[in-house]
């Protein structure tokens, strides 16, 4: 039997405003419990909400970004449930009136081609707090700093077919809200959340199967991992002759499996209407005009500029492209290092630096090789001061702080060796070393002079130019053969 | 002193013919004095007055003193005071003290008002009467043994009963007018959106209006002038130019069209009450005013779609009293469901609860088309009567009620029969109208109250008909005799 796997995730992605979406307070992260939260935040009696114009310009960014549509008229709606750390007993949400509506965007599938994945809508709305279980000796404790921090809902349509492609879509979302800098995109801090509707049906069937909504998905891995494991898991209660409950499913990633949260009949009914508090939100055309104006260059079209002005493969303009960060670091190291030497700059940033950064756990925007560093090992490279190999050593020592690559090559003395007169006699050297080597090579194991280059660059401390000592090793050797 | 009105009282501090501590002190010793026989105030802020009063003499004496300094006045008991308890009349919110004040208050504190305390209420301002009050029901000045009206009823008693000379309130299907007429005191409920609603504790969001009760409609005006325009943290207070209302009372009434909606005249009114009202009418012709028949067709439908939409409203607005963070919270909750049924069902009382039953059912999916989306369309169709009837008219008139004040326990076995005591007032709450109610003469020894509603903002339009009106007349002078 064959199926077909059905993924549409909603995305909460808490937006980077300075205040809260509904009143002053500070949204900043990781203050003492309770210290962020202001009368509205507490809902206290009489307190009201007033939006925050910043979420809004924000989320009306995002649906320029995906080519939504921005209807003129957007409702704020309460969602009604009692929970401690949902200081009104509703969050303001939206609810059939949302602010973002019908976008895309495109994903690179495996075979290359690229995939459209439906926006469904981006709605507005407060986060709650949180409830804290340790330390309370059997007693809950609650930190209200979090509630009211703005969210932005992007629900996706079920347009994805795997869990690499809701991977794929859902990094390609990551790189799209921090490119367009309203949200941080840290997954740790809960400022980049995913929940998952998973179904499956049979190939072919234009019915969709019953769907669970997966919680609690935290990481890109884990994404690909919960859905991986719901998928078989349905497909087996299928198989066997079961039925999907339509239920909500917790994913623990420390033993890699769903459970059963909430089934469809214990279900709230949230009682959705209108906020009274709050004003239908309506949206001008001057007002998008302005958001569009501080529209940056998005990822794509990033991308395509990259492989057209530099060059590169669609891998590499992809992978350069991947955060703002990168890409702005990338394009200051092609300005500083010259337009000739984009393809080796890429390698580099690709490479060695991503490697280090990697390595070291180091944000690009953190790193102690500047652009403009690596774009002067690239001029040494270019201009044979240094080899390829050499370069690999300044840049650990330009890592470790030792200075600029010059000041490294200098000091070092890793210059490299260039003079013919020099490297003939650290040739002449070699071969009156090793007599018997020349004798075979000139016998026509022509090989060897792999092996006499290594010891030239041996004898040089890895200076000598490569290219000159190659000729004139064979200068000095003649033909392997004669 | 205590039967001046604050314009009175204003020129006699200014005079220094009276101090403002002089003042203070002799409102609180008849507070004192009469609070027990009429339960009108909750709270008496007694020490924190008396330095308002201090500071209020010192500006006057500086000679900076505007009209309503060193003026005392009550706030209903839904208005938060920073530092001072404000209990909604329920158990619900019996030791709460917030640490802000309702712009309103902040509003008048900053014109120099001197607050004596707050008044009791119907709890939540649900109710009609006064009798739902956790503090036991207000009693009426007139005749004790019956009702003030609801749900300012406190703040309405206190005003008749010369406690006060003005005073804050609420309205939300009525809750200002009608306890108002029942009292015979001037009550004004003003545009929704004209004044903040910050700070007041919410029962129907898109109902509530910060109101204001007094004994004359120059007194009304004044209030009214410190406590309205726009507030940045009401997102539904309406950013427009607030005019001088002192200024435009004295204005003749030649031309005012006014209209009697025809739906005002028939069934619910004694007929002795509707004899008041007629001679009123009269009054107006004489001062120059057109007199039209008109009609506002949905007016039948008013209360039963306020019944959903003001509880709908408020099983939302209600839910944060949860007895998580402030109010009432149950002894020994076993777990957190017990925690939620025990502090609601201990801390609400049996009117509020039946409203926050009502009104989750009304948003429950399976009902939502057929109540609450039903009773918005009618709520648009009661507007657009209004809107209609007010191309052909600049004010309507009618009775604020279709009887007098009714005796304690005579309706609150019988809710619906309760709620059909604002069948004239709940209309302007729903079409978001400026609406007054005014002393126009009485039946069998009890006031009763004149309706005048006005076009949106036209407050200033309300309060020159009902000043004219009581240039001519002194029904609202007229003082109940047990607290002359």
């Amino acid at each position: 039997m064959e199926w077909e796997t059905v993924i549409g995730l909603e995305v909460h992605a808490q937006l980077m405003t300075r205040s809260k979406i509904f009143s002053g307070a500070s949204t900043a992260y990781g203050a003492a419990p309770n210290t962020q939260a202001c009368a509205v935040d507490l809902a206290m009696p009489g307190t009201l909400p007033v939006l925050n114009e910043e979420a809004l310009r924000m989320a009306v960014k995002f649906g320029l970004a995906i080519g939504a549509e921005i209807p003129d008229r957007s409702v704020f709606a309460r969602k009604n449930y009692f929970y401690p750390d949902l200081p009104k007993g509703y969050q303001i949400s939206q609810h059939d009136q949302p602010v973002v509506a019908n976008g895309y965007i495109e994903i690179d599938l495996e075979d290359g081609t690229t995939k459209r994945i439906g926006i469904i809508r981006a709605h507005l709305e407060e986060d709650a707090g949180k409830s804290l279980h340790e330390d309370f000796h059997g007693l809950t404790g609650i930190d209200l700093n979090r509630a009211g921090t703005p969210l932005l809902e992007i629900v996706s349509a079920p347009d994805l077919r795997s869990a690499k492609e809701a991977v794929a879509y859902l990094k390609k979302l990551h790189s799209l809200v921090t490119y367009l800098e309203i949200c941080d995109g840290n997954m740790q801090e809960g400022s980049f959340r995913c929940d998952a509707n998973v179904s499956v049906r049979r190939k072919g069937d234009p019915c969709f199967g019953t769907r669970v909504e997966l919680k609690n998905i935290n990481s890109f891995r884990f994404v690909e991992r919960a859905i991986n494991y719901e998928v078989e898991r349905q497909i087996d209660l299928l198989e066997s002759g079961g039925q999907v409950v339509q239920e909500t499913r917790l994913y623990d990633a420390d033993r890699n499996e769903t459970r059963s949260m909430r089934t469809k009949e214990e279900a709230t009914d949230y009682r959705y209407f209108p906020d009274p508090d709050l004003l239908p939100v309506v949206i001008t055309s001057e007002f998008i005009e302005s958001v569009r104006k501080t529209l940056p260059e998005l990822p794509d079209a990033k991308r395509d500029r990259f492989m057209e002005q530099y060059g590169l493969s669609r891998y590499d303009a992809d992978v350069l492209t991947s955060t703002r960060e990168l890409a702005d670091y990338y394009e200051a190291v092609v300005r500083a290092a010259g337009q000739d030497q984009a393809k080796p700059a890429a390698n580099w940033v690709m490479g060695e630096l991503s490697g280090a950064l990697n390595r070291d756990g180091i944000d690009i925007t953190a790193s102690p090789v500047s652009a403009e560093m690596l774009a002067q090992l690239l001029q040494r490279i270019a201009d044979n001061t240094i080899s390829g190999r050499i370069a690999k050593e300044v840049f650990e020592a330009m890592w470790e702080g030792e200075g600029s690559a010059d000041e490294i090559i200098e000091k070092r003395g890793l210059k490299q060796i260039t003079d013919v007169a020099a490297i003939e006699a650290m040739i002449d050297e070699v071969l009156a070393a090793h007599p018997k080597q020349v004798e075979q090579y000139k016998s026509g194991q022509a090989k060897l002079l792999g092996y006499f280059v290594g010891q030239v660059m041996k004898l040089s401390g890895g200076k000598a130019n490569p290219a000159q000592l190659n000729q004139l090793l064979r200068q000095k050797l003649g033909s392997a053969g004669e | 002193m205590h039967d001046k009105t604050i314009a009175e009282l204003s020129a006699a501090l200014a005079a220094r013919e009276l101090s403002a501590v002089e003042l203070t002190q002799a409102l609180l010793d008849r507070i004192e004095a009469h609070n027990g026989t009429l339960n009108a105030f909750i709270t008496v802020t007694a020490e924190q007055a008396l330095e308002q009063a201090r500071r209020a003499d010192e500006r006057i004496a500086k000679g900076e003193a505007g009209a309503l300094t060193g003026i005392p006045i009550a706030h209903k008991d839904n208005f938060c005071t920073a530092g001072v308890l404000t209990t909604c009349a329920s158990r619900m919110l019996h030791n709460f003290v917030p640490p802000y004040d309702a712009t309103v208050v902040a509003r008048l504190e900053e014109a120099g008002v001197v607050m004596l305390g707050k008044t009791n209420m119907d709890e939540f301002a649900m109710g009609s009467s006064n009798e739902t009050s956790y503090y036991g029901p207000v009693k009426n000045p007139w005749d004790t043994e019956r009702v003030p009206g609801g749900s300012s009823g406190g703040s309405a008693a206190a005003v008749a009963a010369g406690l006060v000379p003005g005073a804050t309130a609420t309205d939300t299907g009525g809750s200002v007018r009608q306890p108002a007429a029942f009292c015979g005191v001037s009550g004004l409920k003003p545009t929704y959106g004209r004044v903040s609603r910050y700070g007041i504790v919410a029962f129907a969001s898109s109902l509530d209006q910060a109101s204001v009760i007094a004994r004359s409609a120059e007194d009304l005006a004044l209030l009214l002038q410190a406590m309205a325009g726009f507030d940045e943290r009401d997102s539904t207070c309406v950013d427009l130019a607030v005019p001088d209302y002192r200024a435009g009372l004295e204005q003749p009434l030649d031309g005012v069209r006014i209209g009697l909606p025809r739906e005002y005249f028939q069934d619910g009114v004694e007929p002795e009450l509707a004899k008041v009202i007629e001679a009123a009418v009269e009054e107006y012709r004489r001062l120059g005013a057109e007199i039209k028949e008109v009609s506002l067709p949905h007016n039948a439908l008013a209360v039963a779609a306020y019944h959903v939409i003001a509880p709908a409203e408020a099983s939302s607005n209600l839910a944060r009293f949860d007895g998580v963070r402030y109010g009432y919270r149950c002894e020994n909750p076993r777990d957190l469901e017990d925690l939620y049924m025990r502090s609601r069902g201990e801390g609400f009382g049996t009117e509020v609860k039946r409203r926050l039953l009502i009104g989750t059912r009304a948003l429950l999916a399976e009902y939502y088309q057929d109540a609450f989306l039903k009773a918005q369309k009618i709520r648009r169709l009661i507007h657009n009567d209004f809107i209609e009837a007010f191309k052909q008219v600049d004010v309507l008139l009618g009775p604020t009620t279709g009887a007098p004040a009714f005796r304690l326990g005579e309706k609150s076995a019988d809710p619906v029969q309760m709620y059909l005591t604002d069948v004239f007032t709940i209309a302007a709450n729903l079409a978001g109208l400026p609406a007054l109610s005014i002393p126009a003469g009485q039946v069998d020894g009890l006031p009763v109250g004149m309706q005048l509603i006005g076009r949106h903002f036209d407050e200033a339009r309300l309060l020159n008909l009902a000043h004219r009106f009581q240039q001519a007349t002194d029904w609202h002078t007229v003082r109940p005799q047990n607290f002359e």
